[in-house]
């Protein structure tokens, strides 16, 4: 069995599960967050239900429109605190205690390898970085699994891409994303699972894998799962001491088909709009001009994010006409960018920081463009009115592309910007 | 169960932003949703489907966010029933959860012209063109599916067996 079966038959009581089968899993995890919580409370009231099935394995987190930005979003944030203390969950992080959901569930502990996680957001899919098979589920499901514990899942068919060839300078994991995406297509992995390995993903970063995993629902994917290795458990282990099982595809694991991709010869890539699936090298994107540009997000908010964008913006203005907005992913990497100096570089360059959220990446708040407007950012979807106007633009690229491209007002390779010494 | 209504078409990769745009996430009354359903590509949409209408979307429809806002907001601005080459994973099991019917129908977006008038059989999944008069085959429901439509969706199914203890 690949590693997604293996994880599915443990978890619903079975030695071996096949193919197409539908079974009834175990969830170790469950999350909502402020924009579908509300909604899922709601349903679990409908329900008739009393009290959630495990008040430990429940985590909430408020990351979408956080501060409140309007009295609507207001109530729906006390809906939320209401429910926690209610029903006595343990696991709430409030505004100003944890930051995006996606960075806050591994970084405080709540990932750990071979587990089965669902959120109430589609990018639960991070996760699988951890070897835990973690999917996005809606409102409604959520609240069946606050009842019960349990869900249904099909066992899917799963693509693996193997990753070979050393990075190139300045060419980012979020490049590597962009290139598998471009290359499966948005709709290339329905209702299937992705495993990413090779040497490539072997070399990098726990952070760096959270990107691949966090798109692969760009992709239509179910999950992206990568197996856990030393660098996983030295992530996990330093941030949980609860008990768990790390779990690895056979040797003899069958797959739909496998995807080798090389990166040796990689360019920065730039999805352009407004389709994630739509990516071009950034030699082929053309002269585009940008007026804002957002580094942060559960794509690519984390600390090495912020040190390869302002490695790039060092001792550097961004051009006049052009906003940065730069939001670190969790209480944590702020501090850490602050410790390391990364903050003072940012807003010496001209960028405006924000407080731990989702900010613009859905259109929510703190960054909406106007009619006609371009924006050059690490998030992870270019739709029509996903940052706002329905008129606007959205490019996807790295947080290290976005630097370069602040400092110039265009779209830029951050390899042709001089670096300080 | 079967289900009648003129077809308004859309293209491939529907995605729940442009369903309905993150900015009315914050309403939790489905009718107040239903007002800004498909607001990114079509903001007079709810006039058009307010009678009763079939969606007709090409492959991937429903990707992106897991918003169940989404299919929430299709359903009380009155579609009956989405056909599409395939559907994103999420948006297919919100939209059965909240008892909208979603079925794949291969060659639908290329047979089907908007305005056709659409007759859907969801226990055989024969999909009659009254306009054309041609028939497509969809891709039957499974039992435990239909029984979640049959009763209206996920909460009213959980709540009857509930109190069927069954």
């Amino acid at each position: 069995m690949n590693i997604i079966e293996k994880i599915l038959a443990n978890a619903s009581g079975k030695q071996q599960v096949s193919l197409g089968e539908i079974i009834e899993a175990n969830i170790d995890a469950a999350m909502i967050h402020d924009l579908t919580g509300p909604l899922a409370i709601k349903s679990f009231l409908e329900i008739g239900a009393k009290k959630v099935w495990n008040n430990q394995r429940i985590v909430v987190i408020m990351d979408h429109i956080v501060p409140a930005s309007s009295i609507i979003s207001a109530n729906l944030h006390r809906t939320v605190r209401n429910f926690v203390e209610e029903q006595n969950i343990q696991n709430f992080y409030d505004v100003g205690r944890g930051g995006v959901c996606h960075q806050v569930m591994p970084e405080k502990g709540h990932v750990r390898p071979g587990e089965v996680i669902v959120g109430a957001d589609s990018h639960t899919c991070t996760y699988g970085a951890f070897g835990a098979f973690a999917t996005g589920i809606g409102s409604t499901e959520m609240a069946a699994v606050f009842a019960t514990g349990k869900l249904w899942f099909r066992v899917p068919e799963v693509i693996k891409v193997n990753v070979t060839g050393e990075l190139p300078k300045m060419v980012t994991p979020k490049d590597v994303t962009l290139n598998i995406v471009g290359m499966i297509g948005a709709d290339g992995a329905i209702y299937k699972g992705l495993e990413f390995g090779g040497s490539t993903i072997s070399d990098m970063s726990v952070e760096g894998r959270m990107v691949l995993s966090n798109m692969a629902v760009e992709m239509g994917a179910k999950a992206g799962i990568i197996e856990p290795d030393q660098k996983t458990l030295d992530y996990v282990k330093a941030r949980t001491d609860k008990p768990f099982t790390p779990i690895k595809s056979d040797p003899d694991a069958t797959y739909e088909r496998v995807v080798d991709v090389d990166v040796s010869d990689l360019e920065p890539q730039v999805a352009v709009p407004h389709s994630v699936d739509n990516v071009k090298p950034i030699s082929e994107v053309g002269d585009i001009e940008v007026n804002q540009g957002f580094i942060g997000s559960c794509t690519n908010g984390r600390l090495e994010d912020l040190r390869s964008a302002s490695k790039v913006l060092k001792g550097k203005k961004i051009a006049k006409g052009v906003r940065l907005i730069v939001i670190p992913a969790s209480q944590e990497i702020y501090l850490n960018a602050l410790k390391d100096g990364l903050i003072k570089a940012f807003m010496d360059a001209g960028a405006t920081i924000g407080n731990p959220n989702c900010g613009p990446c859905l259109g929510g708040h703190m960054g909406i463009l106007a009619e006609g407007e371009a924006c050059i950012s690490s998030s992870n979807r270019n739709f029509v009115g996903r940052m706002g106007s329905t008129k606007a633009f959205v490019y996807l690229a790295s947080p290290a592309t976005v630097a370069a491209s602040a400092i110039t007002g265009k779209i830029t390779d951050p390899r042709t910007v001089k670096e300080e010494a | 169960m079967t289900i009648e209504g003129k077809a308004i078409k859309f293209g491939d990769n529907i995605d729940t932003d442009v369903i309905l745009p993150g900015p009315y996430l914050v309403h939790t009354d489905p009718h107040e949703l239903a007002k800004h359903a498909m607001a990114g590509l079509d903001p007079e949409f709810p006039e058009k489907a307010a009678d009763g209408v079939i969606v007709v979307g090409g492959k991937n429809f429903g990707c992106g966010s897991s918003r169940e806002q989404a299919p929430i907001a299709l359903k009380y601005s009155g579609v009956n029933c989405v056909l599409a080459e395939s559907f994103a994973r999420i948006f297919y099991r919100n939209a059965i959860t909240i008892g909208l019917p979603v079925l794949v129908c291969k060659g639908v977006s290329v047979q089907v012209e908007e305005g056709d008038v659409l007759v859907v059989d969801l226990q055989t999944g024969k999909v009659e063109n009254r306009t054309t008069g041609s028939v497509l085959e969809a891709t039957r429901l499974p039992e435990f599916i239909m029984e979640i439509l049959d009763d209206g969706g996920l909460i009213e199914h959980l709540k009857r067996r509930i109190e069927t203890n069954e």
